[in-house]
């Protein structure tokens, strides 16, 4: 079963054409890697899912409803959570807080005016954080202000702040750029043990490494069209696929 | 184990607050400040700067305009006393009310926008206000002489209670207890305190988080599920209605309201005062109101004539070469004085008094401890 069917969405920037008539189903309960050169638009597409843009043309469906129009957070609200490229995060605020603020919006929905009540006595919300921060390894950091972190690392905060919500379908937007080997190798593993519990999973990346540890199904885009689109193994020896990376700055 | 930590630290400072408020008249004696129309004023324009500080502080939303609620908590005073009752817990009630209504409503609309055009839209719509406080809405605000209280006002609470009617002007009361002198300061110090309290809370709360979050990012937000707008008007109303409160003390203090108070200088004093104090920390805008409200009253009493006695001792040309100097500093210049400090504050402590009082903290504890461990900039903000 699909969750999350897109049809025909085209994109334009000016006389640029982002997305051509772009058609992407996503199983449910699957790692659905989306890979390309730079600038083919992957992360214009994702940006069609999450309500920061708005395809010109076509249909983005979730769970058999439209995203279309609705508003970033509403998006968020029923179960999709994104990873973006340049990690977007809460520089002023601690790791722990960083994490508790999704927790609170999973639980208490997009607004509640709860001012007398004490984040102190939060406790189900903190060691939940706690632990999400244990899995992506920053545990130790937990009181820091995250704007000290290094980029691999705001990344892993942000994919924990993206977990915390128990989302449906985790969108990843280069999730591992940035991080050093190790610190890859340990994200791998910690999308692979989420993967195992069955989360639907749209991940964008360069390094095939990561693409062929974790993906279940591969599309390839190059100037915003889907040129190639299956399993792992026929996704490597696909000549187009050769062609677009050798063509493109990314190989 | 961290959670005990910072309500222990935030107990100690309420109850820190309490003891300076209660014993603000001795402290403040030698330094001049021991009446109780100076503290009163602290109090007030403390409560001011506290509501002020939800918004600005936790969300950075800056608002030029906070003044037009501090108005409009004056005028629903006056009203209130005029056709209520002269006891002033209905006229404070109805003054949060009121301003809070008000800031819902300005607040959607200027909340559409952000950043500096956020704070033009403000100081747009208080502009407007005093506008029309002195044109359109004069049979409500008295135009230019300001509301007053009349011998023959209604007062129908007071005299469906029997409250007889003396021969001049009544005064304002708390059940009988005039709200003049030093009652009036305890009766704004009190109210101070809980308005303390409840910025405490807000600022450990959820909520609070929230506000900060909107701070911090609020592109990350959205994509968290969480709706901005309704976070920020509810932190745009809470301070309205903060302002409200501290006009409706105005006119307890002092039963008359004027267009004036909701000029922009006046919310530009509440901007300088966040700021001089610490924005964004608990105690920092109590402390910014208190010294500018002092200085004011010291600068701005000082004359040419009390300058040319405190010179007596130099020779005539440079006694007159010093008071010209130092007179364009007092009295009607004072605000000359209140711009350098404001200059020197942002430019060597920009987290304002605040910053300066934790790194004198600092220099104490490394002197005592000769290896103390880094502090990082959050622990200050935690510490405070
Ligand atoms: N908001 C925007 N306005 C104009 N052009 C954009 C915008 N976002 C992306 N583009 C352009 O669309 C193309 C695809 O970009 P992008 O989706 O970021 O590629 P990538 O596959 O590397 O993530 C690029 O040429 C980029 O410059
Ligand atoms: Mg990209």
């Amino acid at each position: 079963m699909s969750i999350l069917s897109v049809k025909n969405v085209n994109k334009q920037f000016g006389g640029l054409k982002a997305l051509n008539e772009v058609n992407l189903e996503i199983e449910a309960g699957t790692v659905h890697a989306i890979i390309g050169p730079n600038g083919a638009g992957k992360s214009t597409l994702l940006n069609c899912f999450v309500g920061r843009l708005d395809p010109d043309t076509g249909s983005v469906d979730f769970d058999g409803v439209s995203l279309l129009g609705m508003k970033p957070h509403e998006i968020n609200q029923v179960g999709v959570s994104r990873v973006f490229q340049t990690p977007e995060i809460f520089g002023d605020l601690t790791l722990v807080e960083n994490v508790m603020i999704p927790s609170f919006a999973s639980r208490d929905g997009a607004f509640r005016l709860n001012g007398w009540g004490q984040v102190a006595d939060e406790n189900d919300v903190r060691e939940n954080a706690m632990e999400l921060l244990e899995d992506v390894g920053l545990v130790e950091q937990c009181d820091t202000v995250s704007n000290q972190l290094s980029r691999g690392d705001k990344r892993r905060l942000e994919l924990a702040m993206c977990l915390v919500q128990k989302p449906k379908l985790l969108l990843l937007d280069e999730p591992t750029a940035g991080m050093a080997r190790a610190d890859t190798n340990n994200t791998i593993d910690l999308l692979k043990k989420i993967a195992k519990r069955g989360l639907t999973m749209v991940i964008i990346e360069h390094d095939m490494h990561v693409v062929f540890s974790l993906a279940e199904k591969i599309s390839v885009l190059a100037q915003g069209t889907v040129i190639a689109e299956g399993l792992p193994n026929e996704i490597k020896g696909h000549p187009k696929v050769q062609e677009a990376y050798l063509g493109g700055a990314h190989l | 184990m961290i959670n005990f930590n910072v309500k222990n630290k935030d107990h100690m400072l309420l109850i820190g607050f309490i003891i300076v408020v209660a014993l603000a008249p001795i402290i403040m004696a030698p330094i001049g400040g021991g009446y109780p129309d100076l503290l009163q004023k602290f109090a007030i324009f403390g409560i001011f700067a506290i509501g002020f500080n939800i918004l600005f502080g936790l969300t950075g939303y800056l608002s030029f305009g906070h003044a037009a609620f501090l108005g409009v908590g004056s005028y629903t005073a006056v009203w209130t006393f005029k056709l209520l009752t002269m006891n002033v817990i209905p006229a404070l009630i109805l003054s949060i009310l009121f301003a809070g209504v008000f800031a819902l409503l300005i607040g959607f609309i200027v909340l559409r926008r952000s950043g500096i055009y956020f704070s033009i839209l403000t100081l747009a719509f208080a502009q407007m206000s005093y506008n029309l406080a002195y044109s359109v809405l004069t049979p409500i605000t008295n135009g230019e002489t300001g509301l007053q209280l009349r011998l023959h006002d209604a007062r129908v609470l007071d005299g469906l209670f029997g409250v007889t009617r003396g021969e001049g002007l009544p005064s304002t009361s708390l059940f009988g207890m005039s709200m003049s002198g030093w009652s009036g300061y305890y009766f704004c110090g009190v109210i101070m305190i809980i308005a303390f309290y409840i910025s405490i809370r807000i600022f450990r709360s959820p909520f609070g988080m929230m506000l900060r979050a909107v701070k911090s990012n609020q592109n990350r937000m959205s994509y968290t599920g969480l709706n901005t707008r309704p976070y920020t008007l509810a932190a745009f109303v809470i301070s309205g209605m903060y302002a409200g409160l501290a006009g409706g003390l105005m006119a307890i203090t002092d039963p008359l309201a004027g267009a004036e108070r909701m000029q922009w200088t006046a919310s530009g004093e509440v901007v300088l005062m966040t700021i001089l104090g610490g924005t964004g920390t608990l105690l920092g805008p109590v402390i910014g109101a208190g010294v500018i409200k002092y200085f004011e009253n010291i600068f701005s009493s000082f004359n040419d004539g009390i300058l040319m006695e405190a010179f007596s001792w130099l020779p005539e040309f440079l006694q007159h070469a010093m008071v010209s100097v130092i007179g364009l500093f007092v009295g009607e210049g004072w605000h000359l004085t209140l711009g350098a400090l404001f200059m020197v504050i942002v430019i060597f402590l920009p987290g304002g008094l605040i910053e300066g009082i934790s790194r004198i903290g600092n220099v104490i504890r490394r002197w005592r401890k000769p290896k103390p461990l880094p502090t990082t900039e959050a622990d200050t903000a935690a510490s405070e």
